[in-house]
């Protein structure tokens, strides 16, 4: 499966590129001793797909009028974004090194005013789609045909504002609204599922009024066929990806750790999680 | 948890037998003696998208009563019905600003202040995005009773970096301030007033125009300097008047901007040896008081000073007129409030 980056360009694989999110992401969270890195490795491959499958845009020009928009709901991810837009060309792959300094264009937690590419403020859960849900109004007022992409995660599902964008979307028709949902079952406190009334998620957005699907967000194939769907489908609805993923995907003994929303990671464990991601590579 | 911590006033309330008691019903501020005009809000949003093409109004199902049913009525398909949701209504405003629109977004500053305050905060204020904020029923300016009086709105906006915040007085104030926050290329809160709304400044100073960030000294007096905001200008030049006749000499400052607070004129005014006044439609705490109290000390400028507000308490429901009685701040309770300092 090849990748379109952008539009084409480009011939190596998508798996190749989630490989290398994922690589960078493990020597970003390396150099803190810490990080988000399960959720960085599980969403990879919705990443990849995002920026080397469906989406348009200019890696020496980030802000480029007719780019899609992406926007990161879920702050605490940037490190996986970081690690995208680095793969993309908009960050350079050897600031790696500063992710979480002082003076870092790369803070912990996404912000725009800090990074190209970046292009809201994420963090307090529950805006991302709210203010996609503006853009989208906003890209119809100047009659741009962009997409905006919002990424958030299973556990936004709890945050009311999330709802009130969701009739909205659909109240204003936004065929240019494209949510993803991460869901990979885990908040802060455990199980996404166990804590608000989560099930039915691809039913639930249909009966508000979206296009919706559900699929497997660690399956490139998949996601490619959602990703093409989502664009494509010709009803004037926003649409949303239900994306089921697993946390730390890629890195056996990780993807074992029972409470994983903030995986724990030994200082000797990211070479052997580097090892392992490329063990995976050539298996 | 004891039943006893909670507020239980119906204990100590006695229906009234005078069936012609006042009616809470009575919405309107008293502003009387001053021409109105009607919807200023609206009808400056109006003038002002005519020519400038990236204005666009958003309400959540508070367009009638925040008056910006005039713009809606006048430029349909740049206004924004957002449905009763104003965590929506704020974000969406912040992403239609991405795109390069200046929204005016307006509610109620309760729902604003309150309930859609993280989603100005973060998806506005700190991304310094130029949404304009505007909400009706500033302070104490209905009897509905707590859920709809903002009497700490502008303790939180000033708290907030980035926020210009805007008390207006009247007409005047309402439709200056249009075109000044859409000047200023950031995030503001400006409160509202709608409807029929009083012209009080212009008859006092018939030059006065609203500055963006600038007190205007609206009648000069050697006794007292009361420095005012929001509706409390227009009731500190009525007092002022009143007092007159008991030779006491009132002078006025109006000091629409909170935020920025313009201490160089505030201090200049403060230092020349009169009673310092401030008076404003809000809590005592965070407002325009104790900014002004602050930009003194710290000059160390320290004249006799004294603050008329609301107090810090849930305030009661009731007709208006009443409640600017009960809490200091009719016309009628800053006279005597300010004799009993002099």
């Amino acid at each position: 499966m090849e990748g379109r980056w952008p539009n084409g360009r480009s011939n190596v694989s998508l798996a190749q590129r989630a490989w290398n999110i994922r690589r960078k992401a493990l020597l970003m969270g390396e150099v803190q001793g810490q990080g988000y890195i399960g959720q960085a490795l599980g969403v990879a491959d919705v990443l990849a797909t995002s920026y080397f499958h469906a989406m348009d845009y200019r890696p020496e020009d980030p802000e480029w009028e007719g780019r899609d928009r992406f926007y990161l709901s879920i702050g605490h991810y940037a490190i996986a974004l970081y690690a995208a837009l680095m793969e993309a060309g908009i960050l350079p792959e050897e600031e790696y090194a500063t992710y979480g300094m002082d003076d870092s264009r790369m803070p912990m937690s996404g912000m725009a005013s800090y990074t190209p590419g970046m292009e809201i403020t994420g963090g307090s859960l529950g805006h991302g789609l709210g203010i996609a849900v503006g853009a989208a109004l906003g890209l119809k007022r100047k009659s741009n045909p962009a997409f905006v992409y919002n990424l958030m995660s299973d556990g936004e599902l709890g945050e009311g504002s999330t709802w009130e964008a969701v009739m909205s979307g659909v109240q204003w028709q936004l065929d240019n609204l494209i949510c993803i949902v991460d869901f990979n079952n885990q908040q802060a406190d455990g199980p996404t599922r166990d804590a608000l009334a989560v099930g039915a998620e691809a039913p639930k957005w249909e009966a508000f009024g979206w296009f919706a699907q559900e699929v497997d967000g660690n399956d490139l194939g998949t996601l490619v066929a959602a990703f093409d769907a989502a664009r494509e489908h010709a009803g004037p609805r926003p649409r949303v990806i239900i994306c089921n993923t697993t946390m730390c995907k890629g890195v056996d003994f990780l993807e074992a750790r029972e409470m994983n929303h903030f995986v724990r990671v030994e200082p000797d464990e990211w070479a052997k999680a580097l090892a392992r991601l490329e063990e995976g590579r050539s298996a | 948890m004891t039943l006893a911590s909670m507020a239980r006033k119906y204990e100590q309330r006695v229906p009234p037998r005078d069936t012609a008691a006042t009616s809470a019903m009575i919405a309107s501020l008293q502003a009387e003696g001053y021409d109105t005009v009607a919807a200023p809000f609206g009808h400056a949003l109006v003038a002002e998208a005519e020519a400038d093409e990236r204005i666009v109004g958003l309400s959540a199902d508070l367009a009638k009563y925040t008056d910006l049913h005039v713009f809606a009525q006048a430029m349909p398909d740049r206004f924004y019905q957002m449905g009763m949701a104003e965590q929506l209504l704020m974000s969406a405003a912040a992403g239609l600003a991405r795109e390069g629109f200046i929204p005016f977004a307006t509610t109620y500053a309760v729902f604003a202040s309150r309930r859609a305050y993280d989603f100005i905060a973060m998806a506005i204020a700190e991304e310094n995005l130029p949404v304009k904020v505007c909400c009706a029923l500033p302070g104490l300016t209905t009897g509905y009773g707590p859920s709809h009086q903002a009497t700490e709105d502008l303790a939180i906006f000033r708290g907030l970096p980035n926020m210009v915040v805007v008390d207006p007085c009247d007409a005047a104030d309402v439709a200056g301030m249009v075109p000044a926050l859409l000047a200023h290329d950031g995030p503001a809160y400006a409160r509202l007033l709608r409807g029929k709304v009083a012209s009080v400044l212009t008859r006092h100073k018939p030059d006065y125009t609203f500055t963006l960030g600038k007190a205007q000294m609206i009648r000069e007096g050697a006794d007292v300097l009361v420095v005012s905001t929001g509706i409390m200008t227009m009731r500190a030049l009525d007092a002022a008047d009143r007092l007159a006749a008991d030779k006491v000499d009132v002078a006025v400052l109006h000091v629409p901007t909170i935020k920025p607070l313009d201490v160089e004129t505030i201090r200049a005014e403060a230092g020349r040896g009169r009673l310092v006044v401030t008076a404003e439609n809000h809590t005592e705490n965070g407002g325009l008081g104790e900014a002004v109290a602050r930009a003194l000390l710290t000059a160390g400028v320290t004249p006799a000073f004294r603050m008329i507000a609301l107090p810090d308490a849930f305030l009661e429901a009731g007709a208006l007129p009443t409640l600017h009685d009960m809490y200091g701040l009719s016309v009628g309770k800053i006279v005597e409030q300010i004799k009993s300092w002099l």
